[in-house]
């Protein structure tokens, strides 16, 4: 599987090897017959679709899961690792997506968390405070170690899972999508951290489904597909289009092909929008806003903007603390009384961000999921019945036009991969023929082939005629569909921007940074 | 992720292992106190269905069985745990009370009867309300408050025996007897039609009524759009509120309909055997409904299989008292306990276990599978 050998840092020596290792979840063969060498003092950047066993690989190797067969070897020793205990034992640290850590703790807190040695904290917070100095020193990492982690902003909080890993003597760091809820500008940060701990020697393993974070920073790439490996390849001796390709196995486009917007009236407008959440603290401040038929208006910015927020109420299912939400001519309850069943009557649909908390049931059958919240319509009702047959009848069509796979209506929801999943709330949503369409995060964890198809079927439904709000926290993604981009930053828009400004200036308003002087608070004209 | 199972394991096998444990660790507490262990099983099994008295028995305790473990079952498909079905059920002796004491001098039984089914269920439903209304409005854990309104309806009962229903002159805590308009008939023609007899088993038309229950339940929770949304409720509120179910409706009309099932069993000890209202006549009911439901993965069909079982283990266990002398009253409820332990507590004991044998077999399958086809 090599390829020529060209320089690569490190003494060549293997810190990870895995031989044939296997992993199956009832019927579902998550790894199969993994081999994979990473060497150590590289940066090694594993890649592939949702669902392609990357996460099961990791938790394997880090003590999640037993394999069902195949050896690890650990700096050339065979190991068994039976629990993380025995993972950190080894050398190896993991930063999850999600991160673990005590949110109303101090860093030091976090950071001594597990390795407390013993019942008196005294002595190990002053040894931890020691060594936390000098791993910020070595690797120019600077956190304040009493800072509440709650009060850090989150790429600061992701430099706590780092040094934590750290702390433990971890040689080996595993990263699982590292970038998913920073700036730009944090994650380049996070890339600069990542080459200093590869030239102290340190073996690090990028997990991720974002090409461009593989070619800028990984030594060597592994690309998974449907539980294996397919193929390993130095980054420089590689690009996007063969890793794309080498992905979902066949050749997909990364562009999306879109026409002129042809926008017409105004068919969503917000004005002076502000949110408050349960703890009273303004979520969304004073947001204004509209969107025309026919067009689509992005909403950029780093998770945790008020995004989210914005959307739940406009759809109904939060409470706005004040302002309007005017739909197709109307305004609707936005403060009071409005539910999302009223909405979803006056053609409004909503693709929430959060598919499997908020969009699907899923140890329902997909039938049941294709008519979540449309269960009341006379269609699918005899009475107080369910109309079981026509249900099926529709969710079978669905499944025809939206090419779900496998096209089972009968099926547990939870067993379709995260694309098709997507595609069915999809598939409820825009096939209601709505007015307006509210899209939260349509590809978050969706597969590179049904991006495509998603992209594809968003652009149709803009021509013909709906009006759009699309959120996405993959600036790509709003850029590439948004034929307007407004980005928000702590609850209020930053600013209003053509999709084509280039990245860095939409990254300089996604940290807050308006062009005419740093971190103004309010809204750009 | 989780691990999916062949459906015949997950309600067949699973539920055989753990009643084998059961009564393999059973077998050892009769062993400890020196009998033996098989026979106690004969006696306990003969005891239950080796004569038609015995079987009137069983089937009479198991129709109990089935009213409180759909009880437990629809308000479970809601997300909530109602452990509150014993004093539900103690209610709905009112209601069946109220109406034979009403009706039992001037009309046949079976007019007699949907009063009384009515009177059951409203007030197990009534008995139902203020826990739930407190858990959909207020927040208050429906766990909590169904368990202290087991104790205000086993106060307010006697109260109202001692004060209200006690005919004058009696000593006892209880109503006056009712006459035959109040009394349902028993089954003798069942099984006098299988060549056999009931003996004096109170087992009577109440068991129908709680089959119908059990295909009303299955109706009401995959067929209709309430079951729908009282599902989606149960398994994903946020997905409930996204799609307009409004959340505070469907926990009250769930703890309703589940109060009201509990209320209906009522009917069975109440009009179908002691034909008077008494004091503690659920005798435990709901709380073995829990089990029931448990055991039968809040399926109906499972509800009656595992209503069945229950009825066994009391009326063999009734036998098995009777018969061993060493084994005593509280050895059988230890036996019982031991049953519930492992059927319901400790449902999932061999599950990992077992996904991983049949892991392991897919796959090896799968690859003779692949090899054959190359």
């Amino acid at each position: 599987m090599e390829n020529g050998e060209t320089e690569l840092p490190g003494d060549g020596a293997l810190a990870i090897e895995l031989k044939g290792i296997s992993k199956a979840f009832g019927p579902v063969q998550a790894n199969k017959d993994i081999r994979l060498a990473v060497k150590r003092g590289t940066i090694h950047g594993i890649i592939g679709e949702n669902g392609a066993g990357k996460s099961t690989l990791m938790s394997i190797l880090y003590g999640f899961y037993q394999a069902d067969s195949g050896d690890i070897y650990i700096n050339g020793k065979k190991t068994r690792i039976a629990d993380s205990d025995a993972a950190i034992a080894a050398g190896i640290g993991m930063v999850h997506q999600h991160f673990m850590l005590v949110q109303n703790f101090t860093v030091l807190e976090n950071v001594i968390l597990g390795a407390e040695n013993g019942a008196i904290l005294n002595s190990a917070i002053g040894k931890a405070r020691t060594e936390l100095k000098r791993l910020e020193d070595a690797y120019d990492m600077h956190v304040d170690p009493d800072a509440i982690i709650e009060e850090l902003p989150v790429g600061l909080q992701q430099r706590v899972e780092i040094l934590k890993a750290l702390y433990r003597g971890a040689e080996i760091l595993i990263l699982d999508e590292p970038t998913g809820v920073l700036t730009p500008a944090e994650a380049d940060h996070l890339f600069r951290i990542l080459q200093q701990l590869k030239e102290q020697g340190k073996t690090v393993i990028l997990i991720t489904h974002k090409l461009r974070e593989i070619m800028a920073i990984t030594d060597e790439v592994s690309v998974m597909r449907r539980g294996e490996i397919v193929a390993t390849r130095q980054t420089a001796a590689t690009n996007v289009e063969e890793l794309a390709e080498l992905m979902v196995g066949r050749h997909v486009l990364l562009r999306v092909d879109k026409g002129q917007s042809h926008p017409g009236e105004v068919k969503l407008s917000v004005r002076n929008l502000t949110i408050r959440d349960s703890r009273g603290v303004t979520v969304v401040d004073d947001v204004s806003f509209d969107v025309r038929a026919g067009e689509i208006v992005g909403i950029a910015g780093v998770a945790g903007n008020g995004q989210s927020q914005l959307l739940e109420a406009i759809s109904g299912i939060r409470k706005a603390r004040s302002g309007q939400v005017i739909l197709d001519g109307e305004p609707i309850g936005v403060t009071g009384e409005c539910d999302p069943g009223m909405l979803r009557e006056r053609g409004l649909a909503h693709v929430p961000e959060d598919r499997h908390h908020m969009g699907l049931v899923l140890p329902f059958e997909e039938n049941e999921n294709s008519i979540l919240g449309y269960h009341d319509k006379s269609k699918f009702l005899n009475g107080p019945m369910l109309n079981i047959d026509a249900i099926r009848q529709d969710a079978k069509a669905k499944i025809e036009q939206y090419d779900i796979r496998p096209p089972d209506c009968r099926l547990k929801t939870a067993n379709f991969s995260g694309g098709n999943q997507q595609k069915i709330v999809l598939a409820r949503e825009m096939e209601v023929d709505p007015v307006v369409l509210l899209i939260g995060q349509p590809t978050r964890g969706v597969d590179v082939g049904a991006i495509e198809f998603i992209h594809k079927r968003i652009i149709e439904m803009r021509d013909q005629g709906k009006a759009i709000l699309l959120v996405s926290v993959e600036l790509d993604e709003v850029r590439a569909l948004a034929d307007r981009v407004l980005v928000m930053f702590a609850g209020k828009v930053a600013g209003e921007v053509a999709p084509d400004t280039p990245e860095g200036e939409i990254g300089l308003l996604m940290a807050g940074i308006t062009q005419d002087g740093a971190g103004r608070k309010g809204k750009a004209a | 992720m989780k691990h999916e199972l062949p459906k015949w394991v997950d309600y067949g096998l699973i539920p055989l292992l753990n009643l084998i444990t059961a009564f393999l660790v059973a077998g050892l507490v009769v062993l400890l106190v020196g009998e033996n262990p098989v026979k106690a099983a004969y006696l306990l099994v003969r005891g239950a269905f080796g004569y038609g008295g015995g079987i009137g028995y069983t089937l009479f305790y198991a129709t109990n069985f089935i009213f409180t473990g759909l009880s437990v079952a629809v308000a479970i498909h809601c997300g909530l745990f109602n452990i509150g079905s014993e004093g539900q059920a103690y209610v709905g002796g009112i209601g069946v009370a109220a109406a034979c004491l009403a009706l039992d001098r001037y009309v046949p039984w079976y007019v007699t009867f949907p009063f009384a089914v009515l009177g059951a269920a409203a007030m197990g439903a009534a008995w139902a309300f203020i826990p739930a209304w407190l858990q959909a409005r207020r927040g208050s854990h429906v766990v909590i408050t169904t368990i202290m309104f087991n104790f205000i309806a086993s106060a307010l009962m006697i109260y109202l025996l001692v004060e209200v229903f006690k005919p004058a002159g009696s000593m006892a805590p209880e109503t006056r007897t009712f006459e035959a308009g109040g009394q349902i008939p028993k089954l003798d023609w069942l099984f006098n039609l299988f060549g056999s007899s009931l003996g004096g088993a109170p087992f009577n038309w109440s068991f129908f009524l709680a089959l119908a229950c059990c295909y009303l339940v299955w109706l009401l929770i995959w067929r209709t759009r309430l079951g729908y949304e009282i599902r989606t409720t149960g398994i994903n509120p946020t997905a409930a509120v996204y799609a307009g179910i409004p959340p505070v409706r469907t926990v009250v009309i769930a703890m309703l309909i589940s109060g009201a099932l509990a209320g209906m069993m009522a009917i069975n000890p109440v009009m179908g055997d002691q034909a008077r209202l008494q004091e503690s006549f659920p005798a435990g009911a709901g709380f073995v409904g829990i089990a029931v439901s448990l055991m039968g993965r809040n399926h109906p069909v499972g509800i009656i299989l595992a209503a069945i079982l229950f009825g066994m283990l009391w009326q063999g266990g009734a036998e098995l008292a009777f018969d061993m002398p060493k084994i005593s009253r509280d050895m059988i409820v230890v036996i019982q306990g031991l049953v519930i332990l492992f059927a319901g507590a400790l449902e999932h004991m061999y599950r990992p276990a077992l996904s991983r044998a049949f892991a392991r077999r897919q796959v090896l399958s799968a690859d003779q599978a692949a090899r054959e086809g190359v």
